[in-house]
């Protein structure tokens, strides 16, 4: 009886092949996005823990130089002699590769070598001549020593023996030191001590975590975005062969197969095509992730610096939970209609116009739902605070949206239908507004998309123009040189403005300021920082005061996280306090930076000597001739503006690759939604067109009218997604950016691009209404006549 | 203590593997064993050269500056203090700079009758982070020191998270040379080191605890004591007396467990005056009356300890039977008081009860 009955109810998927597919097509492809983005996301957090533990960087207090980068090892001695309980590192980049050096005997726990760790061969790591790397840094380290490949060391590192790595870099002093947790009973102050050194507590280092996780979140937004599109095909799809199956579940029933049975065995069903939609989406999920990281290793390097491996593993993490909720997703979209079938009189007719059945009360709790959803998002934008309420409200405001959608289009359909005049434009009004339920999720799909990508696009080009800005304002000279060492670095000065060339040099050290790392910059006030320069917020003549040195610019950054605006106050070290002339914008960076006048910044810095220059030249051609020939500043020292703004852009176009990536993948989902809604409908509505056939309409004449309708829809979903994609971009970039960077972008609109995506839209819903149009084009006339002979 | 936790778990393998004799034990010697190429090993008849010998000897694989004391505030309360330094080489020989094979560790306890404090400390040779030097004498791991002219007068002082001290030693009685002359055999096999002691300081100073400082004077013990290959692959671990009593005698033995169930032992009988007798395996016995629960493990904590040749049978109870080292390497060892034939007081310490 079972096995009769399951053999029943599968043989519909033999007799809709395309339903099955759109099942199978629609779970997969949600499940694919999701667990792709998962993937993405557990591979760079897997990378960013690893970093963590090799690093030791935000876990524990360090001790680290008032200037310059370098610890005198006696200064370490003298700590340890005195009773400080610290751990030196030393750092320093070799083939590309962050060599890190430690000494594993005075290490914190937790300050981790990976399998070293676990393995305990600390004689062998002592042993002189060996260094520590996963497989894919191992192959780039050319060193001449041994690398022992482990696994669990993060991207872009390697570790070894503090004495081998010195040996190494060419190095005898230290980069910074760790302290131990838990320190004896009395220590004399750093001061005493080690006057060279300062403290810096383990929460003011600048948390790479923080910012990589508004990355992160943003990618899973995108996932469940994508989810969700793909959730709207598998909910339709089963609601429809639920629908065209009322006629063989009332069949079974009446040969006595009790109704808890066939619930339990549709139930089955479902699961079973549900696991095999969701195993088919992790596979594909895999290659998206495949494809998609080697991106976002880029991207998260050139925004945070932040290292991910590229290569992916098959995490459980990330595929149970595409299987888990691709296979709830499925359940939840196949209850209600389970709930129908169990609540269903066991004579009712099979009612092969359900379609068309949405009633008045459903269309009212949608928009009940639609608009608390609406009123949620305008709450959380007046009271929402942090990340999650950002992403909360994107959430409310998205969701809510799709909801209205139908509610929004019925009037106007309404409105065409009373204008039209004749009959057969009447009947098209008619035709359209009574299909509109059947679409209804389909075209929410195509809505989202369409936001979506008008969202990130404003987003992404907004980011774009005031980046170029921003790059036009900071690289304004022409050349930028890197002297080898303190005696070129003051030839070039004296003898590029000897030949009246305008020479800016780069001062700049890391302190500590209002509790915050902090770049300080000495700058040449001068034209080029008069002209180039847009602050978002001055006093009158900031520059002059800045110059006379007194006065202070900082980035918006350090503005933001220190709550510090024009007028206030700032101290830059004990005897050097003075208030804020400028705020200037400065995206895309984590850092702090502050900016003081030159002859100020040597008066207070007498040790810092300046080793980069930027020049102002008409001919950068010669002026680089000049340096490599005649002062022997090596080629490779030397960067002109162009090179250095390309670099930059690319950067910054790669940054947001995945997210175009996601976009079209988005796009194409929802136009697979639209393509399978139709591709249904067209069955259910030859006996809905044989009577206009049976007047005089021909079967090509249908068929127009059908592309005509996609085409409809589609530019009223268009017009209604502009309003809600520019909805988005501002929740992007006025809330979320703000709370996952600390700097507001300010947002441009782009017409001719929202008119390039409506086309696309437009294009999606004709390639997919072409087909079922085609189909219907070609519907045999006697298929058309057997409506009128079947009794239906 | 808690700085035990604070340590990579690969330095406690690390010392595991060098930390003779606790690690060799735990470890089943792995790793250790009878292997010593490379490293010079203790000879009979020894020839000391001091002060020079109170130095380190790093072409021997282990070497430790081990300092126990028994000591009593005005108000007769008792108090155990511990200081060691130890030197485990990952090679012979000296190198300057992080290429050192050298490693040092130290250990600091005070015991009280109710509480037991103690720490722990790591450093690489090579660098002056820690070290010996035999004249003027200063032995030292980061800020813990002792100190002084000669090994007569010393100053000593070392603190943890939550307890430190500071004491001053004057000895006033010559050096003892353990077994036959300073040559320490440890196994029926031959294994040996090379072992002496001064047991004859006076010690005052200050102790640093949660509860306050305190001023205490009593007796301390200094063992010297290098080797590269001491322990038979037989042995499990050792338990380990220094005796001081009130007649002014005092007694060293040890008794080195064995996987068959039987025993190696030793010790040396030390007059007031300094003047010594050794006693072979079999002279000395000591024997578990009462086992107490600690650190999650049963440890003997009274004893039975006879030497039958000067007329001792008496019983040797810690004063506080917590006095377990929860350090990288986890060890007992306290402060005991002796009664029966002969009484007074000393220092146990029991390594390899798991």
């Amino acid at each position: 009886m079972t096995r009769a009955c399951l053999a029943a109810l599968l043989s519909h998927w033999r007799c809709n092949p395309l339903q099955l597919f759109a099942f199978l097509a629609g779970l997969a492809l949600a499940t694919a996005l999701w667990s792709g983005v998962q993937a993405i996301n557990a591979e760079a957090r897997a990378s960013y823990d690893a970093a963590a533990a090799t690093l030791g960087e935000g876990q524990f207090d360090q001790i680290v130089p008032q200037a310059g980068e370098s610890i005198a090892q006696q200064d370490f001695v003298a700590l340890r002699r005195a009773g400080w309980l610290v751990s030196p590192v030393v750092e320093g980049r070799l083939d590309g590769v962050r060599l890190l050096g430690f000494d594993p005997l005075s290490s914190p726990a937790g300050f981790g070598i990976g399998q070293v760790v676990q393995t305990g061969d600390l004689g062998t790591f002592l042993t002189p001549g060996k260094l520590y790397a996963n497989a894919d840094t191992g192959v780039r380290l050319q060193v001449g020593v041994e690398t022992v490949i482990d696994p669990a060391i993060a991207p872009g590192i390697a570790v070894g023996d503090i004495g081998v790595v010195q040996q190494l870099l060419g190095r005898d002093d230290l980069s910074r030191l760790l302290v131990q947790p838990v320190q004896p009973m009395a220590r004399p102050d750093l001061g005493d001590v080690a006057p060279a050194l300062r403290l810096q507590r383990a929460s003011q280092t600048a948390d790479m975590g923080e910012l990589t996780d508004s990355f992160h979140l943003n990618l899973t937004a995108f996932g469940l975005l994508s989810f969700a599109v793909g959730l709207f095909i598998v909910y339709s799809t089963i609601g429809l062969a639920f629908e065209q199956r009322r006629g063989v579940v009332r069949t079974l029933r009446a040969l006595g197969v009790s109704l808890p049975r066939l619930i339990a065995l549709m139930l089955i069903e479902v699961l079973l095509l549900a696991v095999v939609g969701a195993g088919l989406g992790v596979l594909l999920g895999y290659l998206v992730a495949a494809v998609l990281l080697p991106d976002v290793a880029v991207t998260l390097r050139g925004l945070y610096g932040a290292e991910v491996a590229g290569a992916l593993q098959f995490r459980a993490s990330w595929w149970a939970s595409g299987l888990a909720i691709a296979v709830l997703g499925a359940v939840a979209a196949a209850s209600v209609r389970l709930w129908q079938i169990a609540h269903m009189p066991l004579l009712s007719s099979a009612r092969p116009r359900a379609w068309a059945m949405t009633s008045g009360r459903a269309q009212g709790i949608q928009a009940v739902v639609a608009f608390a959803l609406l009123t949620c998002a305008a709450g959380l934008v007046w009271a929402g605070q942090g990340l999650v309420a950002g992403f909360a409200l994107l959430g409310c405001f998205l969701i809510g949206a799709a909801l209205a959608l139908p509610i929004v289009v019925r009037p106007i359909l309404r409105t065409a239908e009373n204008a039209a005049r004749t009959p057969v434009s009447r009947w098209f009004w008619a035709d359209t507004r009574q299909q509109l339920p059947g679409l209804s999720l389909a075209l929410m799909a195509l809505l989202l998309a369409i936001s979506a990508n008008i969202g990130v696009a404003t987003m992404v080009s907004s980011f774009r123009l005031t980046f170029v800005a921003f790059l036009d304002q900071r690289l304004a000279s022409e050349l930028y040189v890197e002297a080898a060492d303190t005696a070129q670095a003051t030839m070039i000065e004296a003898d590029m403005a000897r030949r009246g060339i305008t020479v800016l040099p780069l001062l700049a050290i890391e302190t500590q300021i209002v509790d915050q790392p902090v770049r300080l910059f000495g700058v040449r006030v001068g034209a080029t920082y008069r002209e180039n320069w847009v602050f978002l917020d001055s006093v009158p003549a900031a520059w002059d005061q800045v110059d006379a040195g007194a006065a202070a610019i900082v980035n918006e950054q350090l503005a933001r996280r220190a709550s510090l605006w024009i007028g206030d106050m700032v101290d830059i070290a004990p005897d050097y306090s003075v208030p804020i002339a400028a705020i200037v914008a400065d995206y895309g960076n984590p850092q702090g930076q502050l900016i003081v006048g030159e002859a100020r910044f040597r008066d207070q810095y007498p040790e810092v000597t300046p080793r980069q220059f930027g020049m102002r030249t008409d001919d950068p051609r010669q002026v680089r001739a000049i340096l490599t020939h005649e002062m022997g500043v090596a080629d490779g020292a030397i960067t002109d503006q162009s090179a250095l703004k390309a670099f930059s852009l690319q950067v910054f176009d790669r940054t947001f690759t995945v997210t175009a990536a996601l976009n079209v993948l988005t796009l194409a989902v929802a136009g697979f939604a639209i393509l399978m809604s139709l591709l249904t409908l067209a069955d259910l509505r030859v006996p809905q067109l044989a009577p206009v056939w049976a007047l005089g309409l021909t079967r090509r004449r249908i068929g127009q009218l059908e592309l005509i309708r996609a085409v409809v829809f589609a530019a009223v979903v268009c017009a209604f997604a502009l309003p809600v994609g520019l909805g988005l971009t501002w929740v992007l970039l006025a809330i979320i950016n703000v709370e996952a960077f600390g700097w507001r972008l300010p947002m441009f609109l782009f017409p001719a691009d929202y008119a390039r995506l409506g086309l696309y839209a437009l294009l999606a819903a004709i390639a997919a209404a072409a087909w079922p149009a085609l189909r219907l084009m070609r519907t045999p006339p006697n298929a058309l006549l057997k409506v009128f002979a079947h009794e239906r | 203590m808690r700085c035990s936790k604070c340590l990579p778990m690969n330095v406690k393998v690390l010392i595991l593997l060098m930390f003779w004799p606790l690690a060799a034990l735990a470890q089943g010697f792995a790793g250790l064993g009878s292997d010593a190429e490379g490293f010079a090993m203790p000879q009979p008849d020894p020839q000391f050269d001091f002060p020079v010998d109170h130095g380190p000897h790093p072409d021997y694989r282990i070497e430790w500056w081990y300092l126990t004391a028994n000591m009593q505030a005005a108000d007769g309360t008792p108090y155990g203090l511990q200081w060691t330094l130890f030197r485990s080489a990952l090679a012979p020989g000296e190198v300057d700079g992080w290429a050192s094979p050298q490693i040092w560790f130290a250990h600091a306890a005070v015991t009280t009758p109710d509480g037991h404090f103690a720490t722990e400390r790591f450093a690489r040779g090579g660098l002056e982070l820690a070290g010996v030097q035999a004249d003027p004498f200063r032995a030292w791991i980061d800020e813990w020191v002792m100190e002084g002219p000669d090994l007569d007068t010393l100053k000593l002082s070392a603190q943890g998270p939550d307890f430190g001290y500071n004491m001053t030693m004057h000895a006033d009685g010559p050096l003892v040379f353990q077994g036959q002359g300073g040559y320490s055999v440890k196994s029926a096999d031959g294994q040996a080191s090379y072992y002496y002691s001064q047991p004859f300081y006076r010690i005052t100073g200050t102790l640093m605890l949660p509860t306050g400082s305190v001023q205490v004077t009593g007796n301390a013990w200094l063992d010297r004591e290098w080797s590269s290959q001491p322990l038979s692959e037989t042995q499990l671990g050792w338990d380990w007396f220094s005796l001081s009593f009130d007649s002014g005698d005092k007694l060293m033995g040890f008794q080195l467990r064995q996987r068959d169930g039987t025993l190696y032992n030793a010790s040396t009988w030390i007059e007031a005056d300094g003047g010594t007798t050794a006693y072979p395996d079999g002279a000395f016995t000591a024997e578990p009356i009462v086992r107490s629960a600690v650190a999650g493990r049963e440890v003997p904590t009274t004893w039975r300890v006879q030497l039958p040749d000067r007329g001792v049978d008496a019983v040797v109870a810690a004063m506080n039977t917590n006095a377990w080292m929860p350090l990288t390497i986890p060890y007992w060892e306290g402060p005991v008081t002796i009664t029966g034939s002969h009484s007074g007081v000393g220092y146990l310490e029991m390594t390899g009860y798991e």
